[in-house]
């Protein structure tokens, strides 16, 4: 579904991501771990299409990925993810009324009733109930994560891109969240990329885990080489453990 | 004992402290008000509130000799009209462009030089062009106004709308946004509570613009009466309209502040 083919990013001299070759099918739960700067978060750009590739090949179902963010790629933040002037209602509605087109994506009449009854159901499914009509700046954080989560799949994307979602989140309803996102992976058959720091939950929630690492280092041009995906590990939920070493 | 930085005042007290210095100023003007009333009974630059009371009676609640009006009521409602005007032609223009140009590049690219530009250009000094373009009637004083103060609204509102987290703009088009639909739903909105505080900051200016070209070329407003009475020394005129200004002043800021407020509850809570 998703292919990168030799796929290089520099910004000037400085070489952020290089030789990366990988073939991602539908319903994969990807998790990227690695230090800061490996450019984790930089792949998922490209994914999105707010960065784009300098070399080789990054194509979604064949094609090369949109070179700006589209309804087939949805993404969650780990802030401002929302948008903090509607009501959790309001959030998910828009994610409807965005669809439509026309100046400003307001419904009226009849689409409008439908369009709320289809937000409510999946507001409760997120378990916002509750909050519907409250305003995100009255919602904790991982409520507004929920949220969050609930308007990028109320477009219906093939391809949920999750930047370090959980990150600003206590662990005890990070282990929550974990289940949310399982469950909506699952029903809803998406393939979803997330970005984490902690090892641990890489390996807990994806299908398949990517380290980022620089395999090259020139102490006198730390920046001349960029990272790759230096392990490429199927997770022990799915298949046995397999594991793996990409050839660089 | 506690640093200054951390000696705060309880509630009550910090009322009290605030009152004080006016208390201080009113029984400065009071004193040395009567000691010059005591010593010259004819003396015009301090009157004493008795006089001034007297002087804004006359104006405010008898008909002028010379056209019947109410006086101190018609130059309160020519130079509201015209501030308003004025600030209202400034919000929606300074508005327009501070989104356009803050949420398009190609836009901004061709007007944010040129807003550099006009905002620099001291615009008392382009007040004889607007008199020669426009003449001496109510049309230059609002459109001195609206110059005045539009740039400064358009830029605010332009690095407001740049201000807003990229992150929203990016959620918003992986929801199927288009522009129009980014533009009006989600910068639109967030941007309203900014330009109630942009004019709020800019009616100072207005206020000052607003009796520049009273003084300068008109038939009536408080900044025409006050440099009418001038040449009379008609300091029991000038200083209560110059407190009504304030008064003015005040209660328009007042009221903007609490109409965002209630309009937009969730801008103070980021």
């Amino acid at each position: 579904m998703i292919t990168a083919h030799n796929l290089w990013k520099h910004y000037g001299d400085h070489t952020v991501l290089e030789r990366i070759n990988v073939t991602v099918d539908e319903g994969e739960f990807i998790t990227l771990v690695g230090a800061s700067g490996c450019g984790k978060t930089t792949f998922l750009k490209l994914l999105l299409g707010v960065e784009s590739i300098s070399r080789g090949s990054l194509t979604l179902s064949g094609e090369p990925i949109a070179s700006e963010p589209g309804p087939d790629r949805g993404i969650v933040f780990q802030q401002y993810s929302v948008f903090p002037h509607m009501s959790v209602l309001e959030n998910v509605v828009a994610a409807i009324g965005f669809r439509q087109p026309g100046l400003t994506g307001f419904l009226f009449g009849q689409p409008k009733k439908d369009a709320e009854e289809l937000s409510l159901s999946l507001i409760s499914k997120v378990g916002l109930q509750a909050a519907a009509h409250k305003y995100p700046h009255e919602l904790s954080g991982g409520m507004r994560q929920r949220l969050a989560i609930a308007q990028a799949l109320m477009a219906k994307p093939k391809i949920l891109l999750l930047d370090e979602p959980f990150g600003a989140l206590d662990p005890g309803i990070r282990a929550d969240m974990h289940t949310l996102v399982l469950d909506l992976w699952r029903e809803n058959n998406l393939t979803v990329f997330m970005v984490t720091h902690d090892l641990k939950e890489g390996f807990h929630l994806g299908t398949r885990l990517w380290v980022f690492d620089k395999p090259r280092i020139d102490p006198h041009a730390p920046e001349a080489y960029g990272a790759t995906i230096t392990y490429d590990l199927s997770t022990s939920r799915n298949t046995d453990v397999a594991f793996s070493e990409t050839s660089p | 004992m506690k640093r200054l930085i951390n000696l705060t005042p309880a509630p009550a007290m910090k009322w009290l402290l605030g009152l004080l210095p006016f208390a201080v100023l009113l029984l400065l003007y009071v004193v040395t008000s009567d000691a010059r009333l005591a010593e010259n009974a004819a003396d015009k630059l301090l009157p004493s509130f008795g006089s001034m009371q007297e002087a804004m009676t006359r104006m405010a609640f008898e008909p002028s000799k010379r056209s019947g009006d109410y006086l101190f009521w018609t130059d309160t409602a020519s130079s509201l009209r015209r501030l308003g005007a004025g600030v209202a032609i400034a919000a929606v223009l300074g508005l327009i462009i501070g989104i356009a140009t803050g949420a398009l590049p190609m836009l901004s690219a061709v007007f944010s030089p040129l807003l550099t530009v006009t905002s620099l250009i001291p615009c008392l000094a382009l007040l004889p062009v607007l008199f020669i373009v426009l003449g001496l009637g109510e049309l230059s004083k609002v459109v001195l106004i609206a110059i005045g103060i539009t740039p400064f609204i358009a830029r605010d509102i332009q690095r407001r709308t740049r201000e807003i987290p990229v992150e929203q703009l990016i959620k918003a088009q992986t929801l199927g946004a288009n522009s129009a639909q980014i533009i009006c739903r989600v910068l639109l909105p967030q941007l309203m509570p900014k330009l109630i505080n942009a004019v709020r900051l800019s009616l100072g200016a207005g206020w000052l613009f607003l009796i520049a070209a009273e003084a300068i070329a008109s038939t009536d407003g408080l900044g025409y009466r006050i440099f009418l009475v001038r040449r009379y020394l008609s300091m029991d005129v000038i200083l209560p309209y110059v407190a009504w200004i304030t008064l003015l002043a005040f209660v328009f800021d007042y009221l903007l502040r609490r109409i965002s407020k209630r309009l937009y509850p969730w801008e103070l809570a980021e």
